[in-house]
């Protein structure tokens, strides 16, 4: 294993471990100014080398994973009112704005799409899988995947 | 990609590397279709294939075929990221085994990890 270390390793350390609690708090009300503080770095420096690495800055990052994570519930089958505040949202309106602005769909498409899309896995799952897979493991042969023995 | 256990391997891709669940459906017993891809390389859709026995590997293919894979014998993809340093750093917390850090190389700076199963992947960082 190569050792060397890289320039200002420190300062990565420190915006990686920010990043880091934001993927972890992010349905809570987190304060921006809090995470640059805890960094040891002033507010604008801390967005500033934020954005540097991770191409956004951390108030977009914080939206983009409450989105991400907002995408998840609603394929696990949660109501959209439900996910829009178990993901730190505290308005419908602004979450399901910003979801269609983002996202290109409301919340409501998104969750319609994703029943959709299981259903068709439950009755027809060859169709998500090659066939050439499916052929190989046998599963063309026993298409509602029960035990052949 | 083969893996030793799909569970285990959910819990390294998704939970460690961070990758999007595309497809996680049943397959038959012991056996899921379980399909990942990295949020920085979207297009991509990597399959998480258990090594089990079955029409695919009888008992003695799969015992070669799991000792291959544990030692390391294979590494084919090469994943990218907007910053190899923070990248590195977050995995390293995170329990990732790396064999390489973040090196200039002539071709740019790369990293190689491991997963928990014992396949192997360059990491490098997007001009």
């Amino acid at each position: 294993m190569i050792t060397k270390e890289y320039p200002k390793v420190y300062l990565y350390r420190r915006i990686v471990q920010a990043k880091l609690f934001i993927d972890l708090n992010y349905a809570d009300n987190i304060d921006l100014e809090n995470i640059s503080d805890e960094a040891c770095f002033s507010k604008f420096h801390f967005i500033r080398l934020f954005k540097q690495i991770y191409g956004k800055t951390p108030h977009r990052y914080l939206t983009d994973i409450r989105l991400d994570k907002a995408k998840q519930l609603l394929s696990d089958g949660l109501t959209v009112s439900e996910v829009c505040f178990r993901v730190g949202f505290e308005s419908l309106s602004s979450f399901s704005s910003l979801f269609k602005s983002t996202i290109g769909k409301t919340p409501t498409e998104f969750l319609s799409n994703q029943v959709v899309r299981q259903t068709e896995m439950t009755t027809n799952p060859l169709k998500f899988i090659p066939g050439c897979i499916a052929s190989k493991n046998g599963w063309l042969k026993n298409s509602n995947f029960q035990e052949t023995d | 990609m083969y893996v030793l256990n799909q569970d285990e391997a959910y819990d390294f891709y998704v939970n460690k590397l961070g990758f999007k669940v595309i497809i996680d459906m049943p397959m038959g017993p012991n056996v899921r279709w379980l399909t990942v891809s990295p949020k920085e390389q979207e297009g991509i859709e990597i399959n998480l294939f258990p090594l089990v026995e079955g029409q695919m590997f009888d008992a003695e293919t799969l015992k070669t075929m799991r000792e291959l894979v544990q030692k390391g014998t294979f590494g084919a993809a090469v994943f990218e990221c907007n910053d190899i340093y923070a990248t590195y750093e977050e995995l390293k917390s995170k329990g990732v085994i790396f064999k390489k850090s973040p090196t200039k190389e002539f071709y740019g700076i790369e990293a190689l990890f491991q997963d928990n199963s014992g396949n192997w992947f360059s990491l490098g960082q997007k001009k």
